[in-house]
């Protein structure tokens, strides 16, 4: 169950620092604002994971611990968390596949038989069902606007496609999640993410890539080397100066 | 980007049996999105039950050297004013 908390914790947490990294660079000032609460949003939802996680381990690390005391071996998100900000579409895209899966999982976790994850899932599915609505509005106007926003998102699309299968794969962690009636299956939601992901690339006259190939290693620890780059910057004071407080 | 987007002006009802408020203006490609962006914007800190944003454009508006004719006519009836009444705390606010 620990490292079931870790990749619900460490997909808002690594997710959440990328799209904080946009803050005060962003295209337009409603974005802006749009794009820090989200990463607020994401972040608080890392607490109440990683929380509970350091809770079941009983090693005394909290959820400050374990965001900024672990090294990237020992993070266990989802490959397309990573991935770097590139331009603004790239970023909405990221998001949009992200979410798409997120709502989803955490509608999921709303029903597990473990009432504490139930109880978190129940509050962050809310946060999750606006990042989706939003992200959904925006890719289509984006991917259905000017012939410029259609390339870039379509290029969006067809770079990230290869770390969405990801988000489908599963392994014994999954099976044991399953047994105890704690998450179901990832591999159950794909039908029906490839439905609500058709009719939003549908109406965005974005084309859906043919290949099934899909990177994978995040969730055991096997990282691109960008989420070194990131933790780097993003641990860096409590590394520095452990126990800082102010 | 931004300098072709329109300007929106939000209003925002805070609570049951208050009317909506103008809360201030911001850009946005279209009502959808005038909506979304007001959430993030002007609700963070549960301010709001209900938004409505009107297009800045489609607001007729007082002019301002017009304020004279408009407005002072009005201001020397004090008879129009009911200041002369003490209003019971039961009433609330008016």
């Amino acid at each position: 169950m620990f490292e079931f908390l870790l990749r619900m914790g460490d997909n808002t947490l690594v997710l959440g620092h990328r799209v904080s990294e946009w803050c005060g660079h962003s295209p337009v000032l409603e974005e802006d604002i749009a794009l820090a609460n989200i990463s607020l949003d994401l972040i608080g939802q890392t607490r109440m994971w990683l929380g509970l996680a350091g809770e079941i381990e009983g090693k005394g690390r909290d959820a400050d611990a374990l965001a900024f005391r672990r090294d990237a071996w020992d993070f266990h998100n989802l490959l397309i968390c990573e991935r770097p900000n590139r331009d603004y579409g790239h970023t909405l895209m990221r998001q949009f596949l992200f979410d798409l899966w997120h709502h989803e999982r955490l509608a999921d976790l709303c029903l597990s038989e473990e009432g504490r994850v139930a109880e978190i899932a129940a509050k962050c599915v809310k946060e999750a069902d606006y990042h989706l609505e939003r992200s959904k509005d925006l890719i289509v106007r984006l991917g259905d606007g000017t012939s410029e926003s259609h390339e870039k998102m379509q290029a969006a699309l067809e770079a990230l496609w290869p770390y969405v299968g990801e988000m489908f794969t599963d392994d014994e962690v999954d099976t044991a999640m399953k047994e105890v009636g704690i998450a179901p299956l990832p591999s159950r939601q794909r039908p029906r993410y490839d439905a609500a992901l058709n009719a939003i690339l549908s109406k965005a006259t974005l084309a859906r890539p043919e290949s099934d190939f899909t990177h994978r290693g995040g969730r055991y620890g096997t990282h691109t080397e960008d989420l070194g780059h990131m933790l780097a910057q993003m641990q860096f004071l409590q590394r520095a100066y452990p126990d800082a407080r102010w | 980007m931004a300098k072709d987007w329109p300007l929106w002006e939000i209003f925002i009802r805070g609570q049951y049996g208050l009317s909506h408020r103008h809360v201030g203006s911001l850009h946005a490609p279209d009502a959808e999105m005038a909506v979304l962006n007001a959430r993030d914007v002007y609700t963070r800190r549960n301010e709001g039950m209900s938004i409505w944003v009107v297009k800045s454009a489609d607001i007729t508006a007082t002019a301002p050297d017009r304020k004279g004719p408009m407005f002072d006519p009005s201001n020397d009836k004090t008879y129009r004013h009911p200041t002369f009444f003490d209003i019971p705390d039961e009433v609330g606010s008016m």
